[in-house]
Order: structure tokens, then C-alpha cells, then sequence
């Protein structure tokens, strides 16, 4: 079976409408067993005392910011190139998510670096294109809700995405080539061969299940809100039949 | 069984309060209008049906 023939409405429908609660359930069962590990039975760092427990907030959702916004660049890849309504609609639906997680991750950045770094915000290289990929994210849902037409909305707001992709791999990179401002380097990368994490088993564990939660989470929404999206295509046509 | 944050009790539960609400906000209207939209084509299938 091919990958594409998940592009056919009725199939996705089908599919996503049986997969759907399951990932709802173990979205429930990984992402609040996950904070709740994480706010009450992890120790304080040594350093950065209990605000710590920030970290199982803000990084998975800063990680799923960056790469809902790189999930929403392929599918409008797809949607350009293959003209599978799925795909665009997809990104469509991804889109509000990605911008919730983008904003909690700033939020959470802010009240985590007053007291560590004594200030809510400065132009580091990192904050600084999280906050242009958030503006991206707003004008992206933005463009959607201004053109009537639903390809031709499809087709500006696939190319927008593409624009502001570039600062989704400036957001995902900046700590590393960008060797100045205040954000720290990555200190737990996901598992790689042969690589160590510079954080603690007893900080990592509960943040490797906080993200895997988080992930599940963004996975029933978006199954969720594509199946609306999907919905709302079939009403405007039967509207359109009837007009 | 609440651990204690110190000094630290403001930014902690800030950061977890805005991520409840800003989470929760998005799952109720995502939910709101997923039964809003089933609602409207089961009617205009029905009323299709009919016709």
C-alpha cells in the first residue's frame, strides 16, 4: 500500500477515525503522568534551584514548535507539488497548534530566564527568530483566513510556510552556529548512537516522556482538526451545489 | 506532597498555569468545532437525502 493513498478524503477519514482515540488515550496516559513526574517528584537542580521544572514545558513545547512548522514546510511541499488536498489541509490544521506551542514556549522561556538570566527577554539569535517563526505561524493562519478561494489560499499560504521555514531552521540551529546571546546550547539531544545527554537521568527521564507526550498530544489534535478541515470542505461544496 | 519552590514558586507556576490554559484553551475549541462541523454535514447530507 502506498503512503498516497492516504491523500484520498474518504480513506484519511476512515483511518484517522479509527486511530483517533487511541492516540487520544495514550496522548492522556504519556503527557500527564509526564508532568506530573516532572513538577512533583523530580529533585531541584543544583543550580537553578526549582526552576528546573520548567524544563518539562518548555522544551518539548519549543522542540514541537520548530518541527510542527517543518511537518506544515513538507506538506505544503506535497500540496505544490501533488495537489493532494489532504496535505495543504493538514498544514492548515497543524497551524494554530503550532503557533500555541511557539507562544507557550516563549511564555515559558520568559518567566524561566527572568530569574535565571534577570531579564523576560533580550535579542538573542534564538528568541529572536522564535519570535519571527511565531509571526510567521500568525500570518500563515492569517493568509488562510483571508482568501476566500480555498486552493488559491493553499497555494500563498504553502509558499508563505516555505518563506518562514527559514527561520525554523534558524530557531533550530541558531545556539549552534550563532555563538553569542544568552540561550544555552542543546544539552539533551534525543537519542542519538553514541552520543550522551549533559543532563541527568533523573531530569531526562521525565522530559523524554514529557515530549513523547506532548508529540502524542499534537498528533490527536492535528488528526482531529484535519478531519474538521476535511468536513468543512465537503459543507462548502454541498452549499455551493445548493446555491 | 506539593513541593516546595522557594523563592522560585511565581515563575514555576506561571509557566505551568499559562501552558494549562493555553493547551486546554486550544483542545476546547478544536473540540467545539469538530462537533460544529460534524453537526452542519450530517444536516446537509440529511436535507440531500431528502431531496
Amino acid at each position: 500500500m502506498s503512503i498516497w493513498e492516504f491523500a484520498n478524503p474518504v480513506r484519511f477519514m476512515r483511518l484517522s477515525g479509527r486511530v483517533l482515540p487511541w492516540i487520544t488515550g495514550l496522548a492522556v496516559l504519556t503527557l500527564i503522568p509526564a508532568l506530573v513526574w516532572g513538577f512533583f517528584l523530580t529533585p531541584d537542580d543544583y543550580r537553578q534551584g526549582a526552576t528546573v521544572k520548567i524544563i518539562y514545558v518548555h522544551v518539548p513545547t519549543a522542540f514541537l514548535a520548530i518541527n510542527i512548522y517543518f511537518m506544515m514546510f513538507v506538506t505544503s511541499l506535497i500540496w505544490l507539488i501533488r495537489r493532494h488536498h489532504v496535505s495543504a489541509l493538514a498544514a492548515k490544521a497543524a497551524a494554530p497548534i503550532g503557533a500555541i506551542m511557539t507562544l507557550i514556549a516563549l511564555i515559558t522561556g520568559a518567566v524561566w530566564g527572568q530569574p535565571m538570566w534577570g531579564t523576560w527577554w533580550v535579542w538573542d539569535p534564538r528568541l529572536t527568530s522564535f519570535l519571527i517563526m511565531f509571526i510567521f505561524y500568525i500570518g500563515y493562519i492569517a493568509l488562510w483566513a483571508a482568501i476566500d478561494e480555498a486552493d488559491k489560499a493553499a497555494d500563498l499560504s504553502a509558499i508563505l510556510c516555505m518563506i518562514g521555514s527559514v527561520f525554523a531552521v534558524i530557531s533550530r540551529y541558531a545556539v549552534n552556529f550563532w555563538s553569542q546571546g544568552l540561550h544555552q546550547g542543546t544539552s539533551a539531544p534525543l537519542i542519538r548512537p553514541g552520543e550522551e545527554t549533559q543532563v541527568s537521568a533523573v531530569f531526562w527521564q521525565p522530559l523524554m516522556l514529557s515530549i513523547a507526550g506532548f508529540f502524542l498530544l499534537f498528533l490527536a489534535l492535528l488528526l482531529l482538526r484535519t478531519r474538521t478541515e476535511i468536513r468543512n470542505r465537503r459543507i462548502t461544496a454541498l452549499r455551493a451545489r445548493e446555491a | 506532597m506539593f513541593p516546595d519552590l522557594g523563592k522560585y514558586a511565581v515563575p514555576v507556576l506561571a509557566a505551568y498555569a499559562s501552558m494549562i490554559v493555553l493547551i486546554a484553551g486550544t483542545v476546547w475549541v478544536s473540540l467545539r468545532s469538530a462537533k460544529k462541523s460534524k453537526e452542519t454535514l450530517a444536516r446537509l447530507e440529511e436535507n440531500r437525502k431528502k431531496k
